[in-house]
């Protein structure tokens, strides 16, 4: 009976190494698909990570003359803008900037008066429908948490890893890929379909890298000098390229997803030096308390 | 347990107390003088760590209920209130959030802990059924407050696992409707879950004073599973074991802390940050964690098993292997709790916590190519060490020589040290 468990417990081991080294190789295979979306270095990113002020500001100025003519950011106000943390505008340069934009306000004599800090960010269509009507069928999606909405699967063992890095930037690295991501035609490293057929884009779409299934309804919407930046007062500017306005941008849509991030890992660092040493006082106590008893 | 009271009242108004409602008796009793094993390892110290992540789920809970609207048009927004606007609303919801897979780690643990040292044998079978019923009471919690949100996982996560009940013959589809409150996943549902995940916590509470209740009948089993003797395996619950698990609070708090404030999302799917849409079905649709092990084994049953189908298998294998739990304390039949002692048990219960971890990642995966034959191995084996493995050894297993004494095998550990 014994023998017999003891070539259970053999099998079981073998079983074991298996599963172990299928763990090890299965995720290899599941992150085939989309491209490989680098790794950009993020100023907000790992947990010393704080956004970059101009950053935003450059980030901002590429969304509002570009983006938010097709995307909402509904959960945006224009005070957003000038908290801390943020992009960091003057309260003055809030106020200027909300009083360009109308909002609908029912109390008002025609029903529509000039935006305060308080308003929210207006969406450039009135529905969603009317959002597809004017976008060949397909709805541009609200930017107010888009960054936290796409990510990066990354295979084993990275993923573990992520959680001893706090890795949160998959968001802003999948943007900055989608936006650098685009061929005027079909690339020859285009996926076959299941027949075996080439790759064939949809009247009315734009082929896409990292795009789940490679067509999208977005027509590449930045390009090299679209955004004028000012330049800074001792004359330095930055490159108006599409990957500086891809970076600045997807750092902006960071913000908008997580506008306390830089206020949360403030205090969770005092939350864990706190821990820490309160851990270590507590462990002399309990070594005080427990130092006469056999154990 | 009358007999440990040292409790004397001090003065007249204790007294006075004292002859009415005995609560000051009662916690000097089982808060302080209660006689505890003194050779208890860190892992004992979960029990207390639970205790502090229902408190923290709770006191977050009510504070975010607050600010909550539970409205198909208005949740995902609210949630997303709460982290913008609302004064710490961004820690608070991330605590809550990551709280519930704090909580899950240290039920994963402190039941990992009962299997190894044997605390459900006799006479602590009730004290473990009570856990039982915890541990399910909570996975429903987590459960129906992971719809809460109104993500796409939410949305997607209630509909599958909605699902499960019209496999049962005849009245399945009524069930169904009457959990959902309709034909599909909508305001009605929304609306009924997140009454009873404010309902069901305080239930939870009400099973945990039953389990700490017949926790101190017993008292508690130790790492050698040796019963108490006398007074010398015991010190009193306060101050060693108070201050060992606050210790150990401390400790688990790092880690909880750090989620919290440096990876808030990092235990979620992006998937939820997406507005739930009846029209959209995501690529993957992924339980939280948490239930990673058993949404695994409701799909390795992919095959008919004479008149029962795929889907009603699957079912009764998930509800099994959560239900089987209940009667563990009489599938191991064997004399021996600790599994120090237990030279064969010892490696079979190691694989069974590999092969734990192995369900959940399968359980991530999605049902095609090798994982689906991993998928029914570790299934396969979650079933036969339950049903095979635990009652065979007790037969044919020749434990180590016990210690006569907890006192015994203290000092036998001092003397090799």
């Amino acid at each position: 009976m014994i023998g017999a468990s003891n070539m259970n417990i053999r099998k079981l081991i073998i079983t074991a190494a298996a599963l172990a080294a299928g763990l090890a190789m299965a995720p290899a295979q599941a992150a085939g698909g989309g491209a490989h979306v680098e790794r950009q270095s993020w100023s907000f990113g790992g947990i010393f990570g704080t956004y970059d002020t101009n950053q935003l500001q450059r980030g901002f100025q590429v969304f509002r003359e570009v983006c938010s003519s097709c995307h909402s950011a509904h959960l945006i106000s224009f005070r957003n803008l000038m908290e801390e943390g943020g992009p960091e505008f003057s309260e003055a340069q809030v106020r200027a900037l909300a009083l360009e934009y109308e909002v609908a306000d029912i109390t008002a004599e025609s029903g529509r008066r000039p935006a305060v800090p308080a308003d929210r960010w207006p969406s450039p269509f009135a529905n969603d429908q009317e959002a597809r009507d004017a976008n060949g069928g397909a709805l541009p999606p609200d930017f107010s948490v888009l960054a936290k909405a796409r990510g990066v699967t990354d295979p084993f063992p990275t993923w573990i890893f992520n959680y001893f890095t706090g890795y949160q930037e998959g968001g802003p690295d999948y943007i900055h890929a989608l936006l650098n991501g685009y061929h005027e035609e079909v690339p020859e490293t285009a996926p076959h379909s299941a027949d075996g057929t080439p790759f064939q884009l949809p009247e009315g779409k734009h082929y896409n890298d990292y795009f789940p299934g490679h067509a999208i309804g977005m027509a590449p919407p930045l390009a090299d000098g679209v955004v004028s930046y000012a330049e800074s007062e001792d004359g330095q500017s930055v490159p108006q390229t599409l990957e500086q306005y891809s970076t600045d941008v997807a750092a902006f849509m960071m913000w908008m997803a997580e506008p306390h991030l830089v206020s949360r890992k403030q205090t969770g660092f005092a939350v864990l030096i706190f821990l820490v040493l309160f851990a270590g006082l507590m462990y002399g106590t309990k070594r005080k308390i427990w130092a006469g008893i056999e154990h | 347990m009358s007999e440990h009271s040292t409790y004397v009242p001090g003065n007249a108004v204790e007294k006075w107390l004292d002859d009415r409602l005995p609560v000051v008796r009662f916690a000097k009793e089982h808060l302080m003088d209660f006689p505890t094993p003194k050779n208890l390892n860190y892992w004992w110290t979960f029990g207390a760590i639970l205790v502090m992540c229902l408190g923290v789920q709770i006191v977050t809970g009510i504070i975010l209920a607050m600010h909550y609207t539970p409205n198909v048009a208005m949740a995902f927004d609210s949630v997303e209130h709460i982290r913008r606007d609302v004064n710490g609303g961004r820690i608070i919801q991330a605590t809550h959030a990551v709280g519930a897979s704090m909580f899950f780690i240290a039920l994963y643990i402190h039941m990992f802990r009962g299997l190894f040292y044997g605390s459900y044998k006799a006479p602590r079978e009730i004290l473990w059924i009570l856990g039982v019923v915890i541990f399910l009471l909570t996975t429903a919690t987590a459960f129906m407050g992971y719809i809460l949100p109104w993500g796409q996982m939410s949305f997607w996560g209630a509909t599958v696992i909605s699902n499960i009940f019209t496999a049962i013959p005849l009245v399945g589809e009524n069930i169904k409707q009457l959990v959902l409150g309709g034909f599909a996943v909508g305001n009605p549902t929304l609306n009924r879950f997140f009454s009873l995940h404010y309902l069901l916590p305080f239930i939870i509470a009400a099973v945990v004073a039953l389990h700490i209740w017949a926790l101190h009948v017993p008292g508690n089993n130790n790492p050698v599973g040796v019963e108490v003797k006398d007074s010398r395996d015991t010190v009193p619950f306060h101050p060693y074991y108070t201050m060992k698990d606050l210790y150990g609070m401390v400790l688990f708090m790092i880690p909880f802390a750090w989620f919290v404030f440096f990876a808030p999302d990092i235990l979620g799917h992006p998937d939820n940050y997406v507005m739930a849409n009846a029209q959209v079905t995501p690529a993957h649709i992924v339980p939280e964690w948490y239930l990673l092990p058993f949404y695994t084994i409701l799909r390795a049953i992919d095959f008919n098993i004479l008149f029962i189908d795929s889907k009603l298998g699957g079912v009764i294998a998930m509800g099994g292997a959560m239900l089987m739990l209940l009667i563990v304390p009489w599938l191991d039949t064997s004399k021996v709790r600790s599994g120090v002692f237990r030279p064969m048990f010892k490696w079979f219960f190691a694989l069974f916590a590999i092969n734990f971890v192995g369900l959940m990642y399968l359980g991530a995966q999605p049902a095609e190519g090798i994982y689906t034959v991993m998928a029914k191995v570790c299934t396969a084996y979650y079933f036969i060490y339950f049903l095979v493995i635990l009652p065979v050894l007790s037969r044919i297993e020749t434990p180590k020589p016990l210690p006569t004494s907890i006192s015994e095998s203290v000092l036998g550990k001092n003397a090799h040290a």
